[in-house]
């Protein structure tokens, strides 16, 4: 353990030397703005960055990229709050309750409680990350396909409460998501399914950015434009170093609770490959919204729903680096760039990195530490620069937010034809939106359908059909039987008050 | 708006049949030993939408749900005007795309929907219009190294200058 | 550079190739399209974007590549992509086996790959039969009889029905009378992942996916189903010296468009050549166990035809 904490310590002092404390600088920055594009995330930063990292040292060049990575992470929250577009899909929760806070003018207060969430998130993740690496590694191993499709169920089960009252329609939403996630190809048979009218753009199936974009970006538009009579007046307040630190302390003092949740259960589940950030943060909202002593606060504006899910993403992120470094299975599409990127530099990812190549390991932690504290600083002194933007004439805001849909509905397949696809979802959820559908249950199940679709079906190969599989195994069961009753609760009490009652007039 | 929700949800059923007839181009039963087919999970959860709307159309006709006791229409005519005239821009926008390229179109798009419908200054429209896509030229093309769609052949020596400049 | 610099240098530029006209070799004007068969993630995408990022530091290229994952339908997408390629002279594409095997198992996507362009062969991906090491399973024969034994409740997993490893399966349960039940995967890191925590009993797998465990003592080679023994795992067996005639490769190699100018075929030729001849790319296969395999566009255009035969018998057996 010392020898732990002395590389550790000889990493964060090799990140805080004058070059690297300028690089860590520039990344965050950079990742920040590349986060809050819409359609581009962490992903697109290091892939791109990947390549001039060769012009630099490796110990800097991995810096930067940290650095990158946080500053993506800080930035899907930017856009999910101020624009109500989600900047990446693990920012789909932060949208919830980010977006009504910043139509109540209350902007700021969300902005920075999901700058100080996601730093807490961070550092919890990278506690637990210096502390039980070697375990946690272990335990990610066990995890297999009839655990994860528990899990997904666990997911699902936290967020019954989520949908409108009109239960049909929130059904019916996330059922249409499900579906949407299994066009393009049946992993299982290897064969191609629901490619309508035989177009091959439906071959590489249905981005969930596409749906969420067009849901967010273009429906959700078009719904406030009608509903304000293309009146909205912004409310924003003024910037003051004052009325930040009051949003902070009033941030922190009503979301702790969901902070600390998103931190934990971020983490865990960020660490299992096959799951990761996204399903991470959207069950730390739920969870957060279930424990809650105001759960009908949720949805409307609770600056803990956006806690929750940016504490959750952020240390979900940092989690997904675990399985990629000690098991070389990238758990994401961008530890599987960085992946790539650490077999150039001549280093074998798995379980000997730890053993083989401590300094690597622990001088990329220590510089998780940095680039976390530094995302933090710099993402609070921008703030006040998207609160400006909020400022703006209604008129020039809406034609941004529409033009960053259409490029983000590209950058995200580079593929015109979902380009028109999202359009379609715009147009549609427009209309859903106004016969009062419930939407946000479409997007999360097409999130987590391309999860729990191949693990039951793998599971039920492995037991031969037999559905027991998901009740006899030692973590499988409980999750099952967890979210079995979780989904079953709300009958419960339905039937428990009717019962009640009958027998309080009796 | 009540007439509006059962068109809508009959659509909508009409939408969640396709889904299953298309679904059944894969095995949608219970494979014995293997659990379901390719074809099981669109099929019976399309099969669960269909039924939901069922239950949504019932709730309409006997008024139980939000848009049924709504007396206004879906679309007033503010409404339809601006569907028409912001969602018919978008519209325009995305079907530029392969003509002028994504950055043609972006200038377009802008000055139509800050001048025409914004009615701002000749100033501020052209300002923006023109800006926008050269910084989102140089942050795609040259920083993210994300090609954006070019447009017809004709745009081709531009942007093969273009590509001289920022690599 | 400053951006006043590159202006001015590209005014230059372009008033010197102007007047120096089309003498020049062909190079590309623009941005590469560099279409990969797989998702973001996968093998194939790994050595794509090593590939790459070669490519950037030896500041091979005029314009740079720009990865394009299009790895839907079993690559039936990125061969769509190339056969309707606009600019087939800016579209190249890194393919893998699912390059012979598309086309045969989806003929009603029109694709004749006899159409596309050779570029080059950087090397291919061999494959080895690996176990857990708590199944204290040291041999193949050792192997075979455990399997025998399972009866059908023997599970292997894999990255989908028709995909290489699932063809090696199939061809070892038919050439030893065996039984075996096939879990599909997204991808081969996530075979071996759930091979090491045992969630399956053995699996095929490339040399790099499984390398990770392999060094850590948690999978152990049966197997390898190359011509030659691996320098990797030196002490295990090829399956040809175990008396059967068979081996099987993934192959990492570099198409171009249908349609693409002989000027920038050979461009492309002379870039991939000296990326296979780079350090980075020579170290890159003694680090991740692929065979080095060279063969100009002439040797490939018979390869690929071997090749469809090869892939038509064991689809044919495969049905079976």
């Amino acid at each position: 353990m010392m020898e732990i904490l002395g590389q550790l310590t000889d990493g964060i002092w090799l990140a805080l030397l004058p070059v690297n404390l300028m690089l860590i600088i520039i990344g965050v920055t950079l990742g920040l703005f590349i986060g809050a594009m819409p359609g581009l995330g962490s992903v697109n930063g290091v892939a791109i960055l990947l390549p001039i990292t060769f012009l630099v040292p490796p110990a800097s060049a991995i810096i930067f990229l940290a650095a990158i990575y946080y500053g993506a992470m800080y930035g899907g929250a930017i856009s999910s709050i101020t624009l109500g577009i989600p900047g990446a899909s693990t920012a789909v929760a932060t949208t919830f309750d980010g977006r009504p806070l910043a139509l109540q003018g209350k902007a700021r207060l969300a902005l920075v409680t999901a700058a100080l969430a996601s730093f807490i998130g961070g550092t919890v993740a990278n506690l637990l990350f210096t502390g039980f690496a070697p375990l946690l590694a272990s335990v990610a191993l066990s995890f297999g396909p009839p655990e994860i499709f528990a899990l997904m169920l666990l997911a699902f089960a936290t967020f019954v409460g989520l949908g409108g009252d009109d239960i049909p329609k929130t059904i019916f939403s996330i059922c249409i998501g499900l579906v949407l996630a299994a066009v393009g190809f049946d992993e299982i048979s290897g064969e191609p399914r629901l490619i309508f009218g035989d177009i091959s753009g439906f071959m590489h199936g249905i981005n969930f950015l596409v749906l969420a974009i067009g849901v967010y970006g273009i429906g959700e538009m078009l719904w406030t434009i009608d509903s304000t009579r293309g009146k909205i007046t912004s409310t924003e307040t003024k910037m003051t170093v004052k009325g930040t630190i009051e949003d902070a302390k009033y941030g922190m003092k009503h979301s702790w609770k969901g902070t600390t949740i998103g931190s934990f259960l971020g983490f865990f589940v960020g660490i299992l490959p096959a799951a990761g950030a996204t399903p991470g943060s959207l069950m730390a909202y739920g969870v957060a919204k279930l424990t809650s002593k105001n759960p009908e606060k949720f949805g409307k504006g609770h600056p803990e729903g956006v806690a929750a899910p940016e504490a959750a993403n952020n240390s979900a992120s940092t989690g997904s680096m675990l399985p990629m470094l000690t098991l070389g299975i990238p758990g994401s599409p961008t530890t599987a760039i960085l992946l790539g990127g650490m077999v150039i530099w001549g280093l074998t990812p798995g379980p000997r990195l730890f053993i083989d190549q401590p300094e690597f390991v622990w001088g990329l932690i220590g510089s998780f530490y940095v680039s976390n504290f530094f995302a933090l600083v710099v993402n609070l002194s921008f703030i006040p620069l998207f609160i400006a933007m909020l400022r703006m004439p209604f008129t020039i805001l809406a034609s941004m937010i529409f033009v960053l849909s259409v490029v983000g509905g590209y950058a995200a397949t580079r593929d015109m034809h979902d380009v028109w696809l999202m359009l379609g979802f715009g147009f549609a959820a427009y209309i859903l939106r106004k016969l009062d559908f419930p939407l946000a249950p479409a997007v999360l199940a097409i999130v987590l359908g391309p999860i729990a679709e191949p693990t039951l079906r793998q599971s039920l190969l492995l037991s031969s059909g037999d559905p027991a599989i998901f009740f006899n195994r030692p973590i499988a069961g409980p999750i099952t039987v967890v979210a079995i009753i979780l989904i079953l609760l709300p009958l419960f009490k339905f039937f428990w008050f009717k019962y009640r009652g009958v027998k309080e007039v009796a | 708006m009540r007439l509006a929700e059962i068109i809508t949800t009959c659509v909508l059923a009409l939408f969640s049949i396709y889904l299953m007839w298309k679904s059944t181009e894969l095995e949608i039963g219970y494979v014995s030993d293997e659990g379901p087919g390719g074809g099981a999970w669109p099929f019976w959860l399309s099969a669960i939408m269909l039924i939901c709307t069922g239950f949504i159309i019932k709730n309409s006709i006997t008024r139980k749900s939000v848009p049924s006791q709504a007396s206004e229409p879906l679309l007033d005519s503010y409404g339809k005007k601006m569907l028409l005239t912001v969602g018919g821009g978008i519209l325009g926008f995305v079907a530029l795309i392969d003509i002028i390229s994504m950055y043609g179109a972006m200038f377009v798009f802008l000055f139509y929907y800050l001048k025409i419908l914004g009615q701002h200054t000749w100033k501020l429209s052209l300002t923006i219009s023109i800006v926008t896509p050269i910084v989102f030229f140089f942050f795609f093309e040259a920083l993210m190294r994300i090609t954006l769609p070019k447009g017809m052949p004709f745009l081709e020596p531009l942007f093969n200058f273009l590509n001289t400049i920022i690599y | 550079m400053s951006l006043r610099k590159k202006i001015a240098a590209a005014t230059v530029g372009l008033v010197a190739l102007s007047s120096a006209g089309i003498a020049n070799a062909w190079e590309p004007t623009k941005p590469i399209d560099f279409v990969i068969m797989a998702g973001a993630g996968g093998g194939a995408d790994q050595i794509a974007r090593f590939i790459q990022s070669v490519a950037e530091k030896g500041k091979m290229t005029p314009r740079p590549l720009i990865p394009n994952n299009k790895g839907g339908g079993s690559g039936a997408e990125a061969l769509i992509a190339l056969n309707t390629s606009k600019d087939p002279d800016h579209t190249i594409l890194v393919t893998l086996n699912s390059f012979f095997t598309t086309p045969l198992r989806q003929p009603n996507l029109g694709i004749d790959i006899g159409t596309f362009t050779p570029v080059a062969m950087m090397g291919v991906d061999p494959f080895v039969l690996w176990v857990h090491k708590d199944r204290g399973i040291n041999t193949f024969e050792d192997w075979q009889s455990k399997v025998k034994e399972a009866d059908g409740e023997w599970v292997m997993g894999g990255t989908g029905k028709g995909q290489e490893d699932s063809l090696v399966t199939t061809w070892l349960e038919q050439n030893y009378g065996m039984k075996i039940k096939y879990i599909p995967y997204k991808g081969g890191g996530a075979v071996a992942k759930d091979l090491a925590g045992q969630q399956i009993m053995s699996s095929v797998n490339n040399p790099s996916e499984a390398k990770g465990f392999y060094q850590n003592g948690d999978v152990v080679p049966l197997v390898s189903f190359s011509d030659e023994r691996l320098p990797l795992v030196a002490d295990v067996p090829t399956v040809k010296e175990l008396g059967k005639d068979f081996s099987y490769y993934n192959q990492r190699a570099v198409v171009g468009a249908p349609g693409m100018s002989d000027e920038a075929a050979a461009y492309y030729q002379n870039l991939f050549k000296e990326i296979y001849d780079s350090e980075e790319w020579q170290g890159y296969m003694a680090s991740e166990s692929l065979s080095p395999l060279w063969m100009d566009a002439a040797e490939q255009k018979t390869y690929w035809q071997t090749q469809v035969d090869r892939h038509k018998e064991l689809l044919a057996k495969m049905a079976k």
